[in-house]
C-alpha cells in the first residue's frame, strides 16, 4: 500500500511537469500548426541561464524569474526570426526547422557550458513528509512543482478567457485570415503565443531540473513524454494536454514500480503513443471538429 | 479607387477599374460570376494587393496596407458565408470585431491592469449592444455552429458593425436568406447608410436596386457601367452583359444557394 501511494504521488508530480510541457506544445500547435521539437532545447537553454546565475551567487528565485523571462524572449525571437519564414508553408519544412533548432541550441549550450552533468539546486527540501512514522514520497519540492504548474495553468486560462489579448490570440488561432480582417495583428499574436509557450516550457525545464542534474540533453526524454501527453490529449486541447500529462505520469510511475523498472519507461511511453494513435488518432479530447472556423 | 488592376499569374482579374464610394452612400457592385467583384473586394480590404492603380480613403493611400491596418482605419468587411470563429462564443466573436476600439496597450492587457479591465468591460458592453441591435442578444453565449444560418449571418453583421466602421464592405449579405429576411436586411442597410459608407456585392437584383444610391457594374474584370440605379438599369451594355440574361441570373442565384448549403454542411 505504501508503495502504491508513493508511486501515485511521484507519478502525479511527474505528470504535472509532463502536463506543463505538453501545454507548451499545444499552445504552439493551436496557433501555428507546428510541433515545436525545439521546445526541450529552448527550455534547457533557459535552465542553464538560471544555473549560471545561481553559480554567480544569485538568489534562486531571482534566477528562476530571469530564466522564465529569457524563455519569453527566446520564444519570441525564435518565432519572429526563424519560424515566421516557414509558417503556412509545407509542414515538413517547419518540422525540419524545429528539429534543426533542437540540435543547434543543444550544441550551442554544450559549447558554452560544457556537456558534463551539473547539479541544479532545488528551492525546497527533497525529504518526504512524515505521516504517522512513515516517510511518504511527497516532498516539499514536489508540492512546489504541483503548485507552480497549477498556478501557471490558472494564469493561462485567465489570460485566454478574460483578456482582450487572449481573445485575439484565440481568434488568430481559429482563423488567421478572418482575424486579420477584423483588425487583429495576427503576426504579433503568433509571436506572443510562442513566447508564452516557451515560458511554460522553461517552467517545466526548471521544475524537472530542481534537485537533479542538468546537461545539454537532459530535456530529451521530456520532449518524448510531453509529446505523448499532448497527443493523448488531442494536441489541440489545453485541458487534454494537462489530463494527458497526468495520465502519462501515473502510467509511467506504475510501469516503473511494478513492471520492469525505470529502464522500460521510455519504451512504455512510446507504446502508449502508438496505441493512442492507432485506437484514437484524435486523442482522448479531440476537438478537431471545433477548429473548422 | 482609381485605375486598379490585378492579375493572377497572367489572368487579368481587374483591369483599370475606378470606383468612388461617396460618404454615407450605399454603393452596389454587381456583375456576372467571374466579373471581378470579389477581387475588387479583396483589394479594398487588403487581402489582395493591386498590381497598379491607387486606392484612397479619406486622403490616405491604402494600397500597401495590411488587412489588420485597414480594419483599424475603420474599414470593416463581412465574408461570403459567415466566417465566424467556431470555437468562440457569439459574444466573443463580436468582441473581436470591436478590437480596434480598445485603448489599453498590449502589456497592460497581458498583465490585466485596471485600465485594461475597464477596456474589457467596454468591449463587452459594446458587443452586447451590437448584438441587441440585430436582435441576436439571446445567442450571446452560444457557439455559432449551433445556430440557424440566418442568425449566424446577423452575428457576422453585428461583428462588422460593432467597430462602427466608416466603410462597410458587405459580401453577398443576402445569400441563403429567405424573402422576408432579405427585406429586413435591406431596411437595415438603408438605416446604416447615414452613419457609414457601404459597398455591397450582391446577386439579388431586387435588393441592390432598392437599397443602393449608386451602382457599378463589372464584367470580365472591366467596368462597363456606373451610375444611379436607374441609369445602370437603362444602360444597354449592362442589359447585354447581365440584367437581360434572366436565365443566367436565376442560375447564378441557384448556384449560390447550393454553394451555401454545402458550406453549411461542411461547417456542421
Amino acid at each position: 500500500m505504501q508503495q502504491f501511494i508513493d508511486t501515485t504521488l511521484s507519478g502525479l508530480a511527474q505528470g504535472m511537469v509532463f502536463a506543463a510541457f505538453a501545454l507548451a506544445l499545444v499552445l504552439i500547435w493551436r496557433s501555428t500548426r507546428i510541433v515545436n521539437f525545439a521546445q526541450g532545447s529552448m527550455a534547457m537553454a533557459t535552465t542553464f541561464v538560471a544555473l549560471a546565475l545561481v553559480h554567480a551567487g544569485w538568489n534562486y528565485w531571482l534566477a528562476f524569474v530571469v530564466a522564465l523571462v529569457s524563455g519569453f524572449v527566446l520564444g519570441a525571437v525564435v518565432e519572429r526570426v526563424i519560424i515566421r519564414r516557414v509558417e503556412g508553408g509545407p509542414e515538413l519544412n517547419a518540422v525540419i526547422v524545429t528539429l534543426g533548432l533542437f540540435v543547434a541550441i543543444q550544441a550551442a549550450v554544450a559549447i558554452i557550458a560544457g556537456s558534463s552533468f551539473q547539479s541544479f539546486p532545488a528551492p525546497f527540501g527533497l525529504r518526504g513528509f512524515t505521516i504517522g512514522g512513515n516517510t511518504i514520497a511527497l516532498t516539499p519540492n514536489r508540492v512546489f512543482v504541483i503548485v507552480a504548474v497549477l498556478v501557471t495553468m490558472g494564469l493561462l486560462v485567465a489570460l485566454f478567457r478574460f483578456t482582450r489579448v487572449g481573445l485575439a490570440m484565440r481568434a488568430a488561432a481559429f482563423g488567421q485570415e478572418v482575424a486579420r480582417l477584423l483588425g487583429v495583428r495576427v503576426g504579433r499574436m503568433l509571436t506572443l503565443g510562442w513566447a508564452l509557450a516557451a515560458v511554460v516550457g522553461s517552467l517545466a525545464g526548471l521544475l524537472i531540473a530542481g534537485g537533479s542534474f542538468v546537461y545539454p540533453a537532459y530535456m530529451d526524454s521530456l520532449i518524448v513524454f510531453g509529446f505523448v501527453a499532448a497527443v493523448l490529449g488531442g494536441l489541440d486541447s489545453p485541458i487534454g494536454a494537462v489530463v494527458g500529462g497526468l495520465v502519462l505520469g501515473l502510467a509511467l510511475a506504475y510501469v516503473s514500480a511494478y513492471f520492469g523498472g525505470s529502464s522500460v519507461v521510455n519504451l512504455a511511453a512510446l507504446v502508449i503513443l502508438v496505441v493512442v494513435l492507432l485506437v484514437r488518432p484524435g486523442g482522448l479530447f479531440a476537438s478537431t471538429q471545433a477548429r473548422r472556423a | 479607387m482609381t485605375d486598379v488592376s490585378v492579375a493572377f499569374g497572367g489572368v487579368t482579374a481587374l483591369s483599370e477599374v475606378s470606383l468612388v464610394v461617396e460618404p454615407g452612400q450605399v454603393h452596389g457592385l454587381i456583375g456576372p460570376n467571374g466579373a471581378g467583384k470579389t477581387t475588387l473586394f479583396n483589394v479594398a480590404c487588403g487581402i489582395v494587393r493591386a498590381d497598379s492603380g491607387s486606392i484612397t480613403w479619406r486622403d490616405r493611400q491604402l494600397r500597401r496596407l495590411r488587412p489588420d491596418q485597414l480594419a483599424r482605419l475603420g474599414i470593416a468587411r463581412t465574408l461570403q458565408g459567415v466566417g465566424l470563429f467556431a470555437g468562440l462564443t457569439v459574444l466573443e466573436n463580436v468582441m473581436i470585431g470591436a478590437h480596434r476600439h480598445a485603448r489599453a496597450g498590449f502589456a497592460s492587457a497581458l498583465f490585466a491592469l485596471p485600465r485594461s479591465d475597464k477596456d474589457e468591460r467596454e468591449l463587452r458592453t459594446r458587443a452586447t449592444a451590437a448584438l441587441a441591435d440585430l436582435g441576436a442578444e439571446h445567442y450571446a453565449d452560444r457557439y455559432p455552429g449551433s445556430l440557424p444560418y440566418p442568425v449566424q449571418k446577423r452575428v457576422a453583421l453585428a461583428r462588422a458593425l460593432v467597430s462602427s466602421p466608416d466603410l462597410l464592405l458587405l459580401d453577398e449579405p443576402a445569400s441563403g436568406l429567405a424573402e422576408d429576411e432579405m427585406r429586413e436586411l435591406g431596411e437595415l442597410i438603408r438605416t446604416l447608410s447615414g452613419r457609414m459608407s457601404v459597398l455591397l456585392v450582391e446577386h439579388h437584383m431586387d435588393l441592390v436596386m432598392s437599397v443602393c444610391d449608386r451602382v457599378t457594374v463589372l464584367d470580365s474584370g472591366r467596368l462597363i457601367a456606373s451610375g444611379t440605379t436607374e441609369e445602370v438599369q437603362a444602360d444597354p451594355a449592362v442589359t447585354a452583359a447581365y440584367l437581360g440574361e434572366d436565365v443566367d441570373v436565376a442560375h447564378d442565384a441557384a448556384e449560390l444557394h447550393s454553394g451555401d448549403h454545402s458550406e453549411r454542411a461542411h461547417r456542421a
